[in-house]
């Protein structure tokens, strides 16, 4: 008898697919293409905004868990954590002071995900609740983004880098706001940001997209960037870690949007290629909108938040004050994601088809 | 709703469709399907009496019993029950408890028997011409030969078979979609032509106009086996769905077959379909066509850890034991068995469990093969066990509530549409055993409503108690209300003359109670006690100690003896009248209530100190008595005068009055007796006499007698009125 198991198992027995662990893991590396081409651009601060804000994610995952006696070596492996510090590293500005990411990443996970209960547990996406408070609290660092590299007057290594993100400062002097300048000797800001300037300077859109900052079709650099997160998501896709409903949904809608808009007013609208190749389109419909816990879980629902977000990011943009909306765009959809689910429950088997959702 | 012609046409046109979700595991039916059915020989068998859904029989074999083959163990009850066989000819060495095939592995009611060897078996009985007769009849027999469905539910196919409603489509359930089992795929093999005889009977019993076999297509084997036997029934359709689990799903199949649904709570026979396994088709055949009861089934011993996988003719009731030492086993460290298969199975942990009508399958994995479940991580809502959900449910959602016990929530998203099949738990990558939370989750819903029923049931006791005793309540209040209301109408009609002599009545009847009671009581009570000096005389001899008991309740008696004053006084003057009108009949009342003074004769022999253990209860019951009395007083009138007035009415009222009066009257006539002395006494004594009797018997009988004496009264009361009237 003893040869036999005497633990009593519910069926099923045995599973497939990947991990929750597995998952986590698999979008970190889904960023790597988007990731890469943000280096190529933007310089090597992305990789250190990544070590930054990977590490304080996991300390203070680490911290809260010993507090709250949970147990640390088996939840910090579920990389759910050090996700969250990947996402909120390759949003903020990659030669952004070190003490930026330090912040965000720590309200992220102490606030916004631990103490709504963990894994699992948190109403909001705690990448971009960081980032929104990052972005309220210090609005000029967050959106000091580098010109792509080629356009810019200094040359800015990894040690420039490295100083730049821990005191202000590269190795030559210069602060960021002088690393900022062109070749042309003007401060550049980003695409979007550039294009939201200028046409309230009455430019066309013709005029502004002649700039240096835009390349074939979305902002220089952007675009690839862009690209890159579209070729990640198209993994996670294949990997059945993300189901295709948010990211199709918020890409369709943005589209539709744009292109309405573009139709009806050229000169100071984007173009449909600019909206969904520049600033966080693609890093948004693929990496931060699906994460499945403050996403909304039923597919049709899901269908809805992913419009929701993207009507949100396409109002921001046009008429809000800042230049991208993706952060409080998602915010504000995982608001509504009880709602949502309520209302987009599936008809069951044996149900009427008719069932008015309650 | 589609017409019966559309679903039939639907079906002829061999379309089928498909269910939402499922997911593909590894199907492993290569490991066991390889050959044919090997039977198996046993030692001891441990047969359940509870192998089927419904209740059990009676055991009606005892221990050292020889039974052959195929004796019944067990009668069936009425309802859903069913009998089990015996599966070997042998001794019947124990009946009583042994680990039941169950995931709780308890115990229950078996017959262990000792085979010897002889597979000695009762006399076939073929009911070859079972197309001539009652289907009743036929049902009758799948009842008394113990055939259950074998697909695992074992529910009594003789119920089935019965529909309540028409039947437009059989469907048989050949799909066999959990991994590894390959014990119906090799029954079609091998027994397809005994099979599809099987679906005839099935089909003529419940009338359907058509017949669908669904097989799954990674049994081509099974599907050309079959086409071959059901070539000649043009009802018969073979249908070949994708293998995709849970396919063979009663309501999967439906779904993939007729592209119908059972309605939520329903069963198949509400949307005119019925469905049986395969395997129950050849034991229905077995059981009409060759009149063989159920005594075996085939069982797929399969799993990496077996030496040799193959399907086993298992008579029912075999240790699982017996199954592995046949096959050959390679037991790894702490061994998983699983009786059934890896989706829906459960895990053996007694290898004595045995073998039953609803085994298809004994696997012994590696835990290379199934691995253990992981730690449990929290839900991240991937939605990756909404998708693989069959029947649609939101499991993620349903996990949350079932972990919260929000049992209504749960019931909103149906909860109970969840047919187990564990599809949400093998994709869920936090690896949440979700099927468990959801049959804690029902099982607390049904207890809940259990409870409920119970409590509601209880609550509906109290509150139609409370309502009877509130209208009991007001009916009498209604009663004395109307009465009331009677005897004043009755006054303001009758006002000229009539009122007149009432009035002088009463005047003259106020006169006499006005002046001190004592001597206006002094002739009354003589004639009274002259009349009642026959019945008392033996009272007499007690007379002093009565003295003493009747002096004491005088005192606690008090001031309500006042009221009963009045009523003496009244009764008093009513029994005057009385005899002066009707001597003899008064003579006769007198010999009825007789009986009341025998009592008090046995009283006699009683000593004294009983006498007062009797008077101390008297004096209890006197003074409610007199609660009562005054309270009827109360609502009749409060002066005297108006109960004489109203006195020719005979209202209820009344007649109770004449009633106390005339026991009171009673009363005074022997007290008067006793004390000779003409005192007037409080009624409290008139109510003592009765209390006074010791036995229940005793205390009857006097009752009956004063109930005789006191209607006399009345009649008495009812002739003067009607005199007075005139």
């Amino acid at each position: 008898m003893s040869l036999i198991s005497d633990v009593l198992v519910s069926s099923p027995h045995g599973k497939a697919g990947l991990t929750t662990n597995q998952m986590m893991r698999l979008v970190i590396y889904a960023t790597i293409p988007g990731f890469i081409a943000q280096m190529y651009f933007f310089g090597w601060g992305s990789l250190l905004q990544l070590i930054i804000c990977v590490a304080t994610a996991l300390f203070a995952e680490a911290l809260v868990l010993s507090l709250r006696e949970k147990p640390l070596r088996r939840t910090l492996a579920d990389g759910s954590a050090a996700l969250t510090g990947v996402l909120l590293a390759l949003s903020i500005p990659p030669l952004a002071p070190w003490w930026l990411g330090v912040i965000g990443t720590g309200f992220a996970i102490i606030i916004v995900k631990q103490l709504y209960g963990g894994m699992g547990f948190n109403l909001f996406n705690p990448a971009m609740a960081g980032y929104v408070v990052l972005l309220i609290s210090f609005p000029v660092s967050m959106t000091n983004w580098l010109p792509t590299s080629d356009v810019m007057m200094h040359n800015v290594g990894i040690v420039d880098s490295v100083w730049t993100i821990i005191t202000g400062y590269s190795v030559e002097g210069y602060n960021l706001a002088q690393l900022k300048m062109t070749v042309d000797g003007t401060t550049m800001a980003t695409p979007l940001d550039h294009f939201k300037t200028q046409v309230s300077l009455a430019q066309t859109a013709t005029e502004i997209t002649a700039s240096p900052i835009y390349g074939e079709y979305g902002g220089k650099g952007w675009e690839w960037v862009n690209l890159g997160y579209l070729l990640g998501g198209l993994f996670l896709l294949k990997a059945r870690v993300i189901r295709w409903h948010i990211p199709v949904s918020i890409i369709a809608t943005l589209a539709v949007l744009s292109f309405v808009s573009y139709a009806i007013n050229p000169d100071q609208t984007m173009t449909p290629a600019l909206t969904l190749f520049s600033g966080a389109t693609m890093f948004a419909a693929f990496f931060i909108a699906t994460d499945p816990v403050s996403a909304s879980t039923t597919a049709k629902g899901r269908l809805y938040y992913g419009a929701m977000i993207g009507v949100l990011i396409f109002v921001i943009r046009q008429w809000g004050g800042y230049p991208d909306g993706v952060a409080f765009a998602v915010l504000l959809a995982n608001m509504c994601v009880p709602l949502i689910d309520h209302y987009t429950q599936p008809r069951t088997y044996g149900h009427k088809r008719t069932k008015a959702a309650r | 709703m589609q017409s019966e012609l559309t679903l039939l046409e639907q079906i002829k046109s061999g379309k089928i469709w498909d269910f939402p979700g499922g997911i593909h595991p590894p199907e492993q039916k290569s490991l066991s399907n390889q050959g044919d059915i090997t039977q198996i020989s046993v030692k001891t068998v441990y047969v359940p009496v509870a192998q089927h859904i419904g209740q059990v029989g009676e055991v009606i074999v005892r221990v050292g019993d020889q039974v052959l083959k195929g004796q019944p163990l067990t009668a069936p009850l009425e309802g859903f029950s069913l009998p089990v066989h015996a599966p070997v000819s042998g001794i019947v060495k124990h009946i009583g408890n042994h680990v039941s095939a169950h995931p709780s592995g308890l115990e229950g009611l078996t017959v262990e028997i000792e085979a010897d060897g002889l597979d000695a078996a009762i006399t076939p009985a073929p009911m070859s011409n079972w197309q001539q007769l009652d289907k009743a009849e036929v049902a009758d027999r799948l009842k008394q030969f113990g055939i259950a469905g074998l697909g695992g539910a074992a529910f009594p196919t003789y119920v089935k078979m019965q529909p309540s409603k028409d039947i437009d489509v059989l469907i048989i359930n050949a799909v066999e979609c959990e991994p590894y089992i390959t014990a119906d795929d090799v029954l079609m093999r091998y027994h397809s032509d005994d099979i599809v005889a099987g679906i005839k009977i099935l089909q003529h019993l419940v009338g359907a106009k058509a017949v669908l076999v669904g097989i799954e297509d990674n049994k081509p084997e099974a599907i050309s086996a079959m086409e071959k036997a059901s070539a000649d029934s043009d009802d018969i359709h073979i249908r070949v769905v994708p293998t995709k689990y849970p396919s063979g799903g009663e309501k999967q199949l439906i779904q993939v077959l007729t592209n119908r649904e059972v309605p939520t709570g329903g069963i198949p026979a509400d949307i005119g379909i019925v469905m049986q396994n395969t395997g129950t088709c050849f034991a229905v055949k077995q059981a009409i066509i060759d009149g063989v009861p159920l005594t075996q089934r085939v069982v797929t011993v399969t799993g990496d850890n077996v030496s040799s996988p193959q399907n086993l003719w298992v008579p029912l009731g075999t240790p699982v034991r017996s199954l592995l030492e046949f096959v050959g086993f390679a037991p790894e460290k702490r061994q998983k068995l699983i009786m059934g298969g890896p989706m829906m199975g459960f895990n053996i942990m007694n290898d004595l469990m045995p073998v039953v009508k609803s085994t298809n399958c004994i696997l012994v994995p590696s835990s290379s093969e199934l691995p253990e479940r992981g730690v449990e991580q929290a839900c991240i809502r991937c939605g990756l066990c909404a998708d693989a959900c069959p029947a649609e449910l939101l499991p993620q959602q349903l996990q949350w509530f079932a972990k919260a016990k929000d049992h209504e929530k749960l019931e909103e998203y149906n909860l109970f549409d969840c047919i187990e099949c564990g599809a949400c738990s093998y994709v869920c990558p936090s690896q949440i055993p979700l099927v468990q939370y959801y049959r804690i989750g029902k099982a607390e819903i049904r207890e809940e409503r259990e409870e409920k029923i119970k409590s509601d049931k209880a609550k509906k006791r109290f509150e139609e108690r409370q309502a009877r005793l509130e209208r009991e309540k007001e009916e009498r209040l209604q009663r004395h209300k109307e009465a009331a209301e009677k005897r004043k109408k009755a006054l303001e009609k009758d006002d000229s003359a009539k009122d007149k002599i009432a009035a002088a009545l009463a005047r003259a009847k106020a006169k006499k109670q006005e002046p001190a009671e004592p001597q206006a009581d002094e002739p009354q009570d003589k004639v009274a006690a002259a009349i009642a000096r026959a019945k008392a005389k033996k009272a007499e001899k007690q007379a002093e100690q009565e003295k003493t008991v009747n002096s004491q309740a005088d005192a606690s008696s008090g001031g309500d003896a006042q009221k009963d004053k009045v009523a003496a006084a009244i009764a008093r003057a009513k029994a005057k009248k009385a005899e002066k009108q009707a001597q003899q009949e008064q003579a006769d009342a007198v010999n009825e209530a007789n009986a009341a003074p025998e009592a008090e004769s046995a009283e006699d022999a009683e000593d004294a100190k009983k006498a007062k253990v009797a008077a101390a209860i008297a004096r209890a019951k006197a003074k409610k008595a007199e609660q009562q009395a005054q309270q009827e007083q109360d609502a009749e009138a409060t002066t005297g005068a108006e109960v004489e007035t109203t006195e020719p009415e005979l209202s209820a009222e009344q007649e109770r009055k004449a009633k106390v009066a005339a026991a009171i009257a009673k009363a005074k006539a022997k007290q008067a007796e006793k004390t000779e002395t003409p005192t007037e006494q409080p009624a409290s004594e008139a109510v003592e006499t009765a209390p006074e009797s010791k036995s229940a018997d005793e205390l009857r009988k006097e009752k009956v007698a004063a109930a005789i004496a006191k209607a006399k009264a009345k009649k008495l009361a009812a002739e003067q009125a009607g005199k007075d009237k005139e």
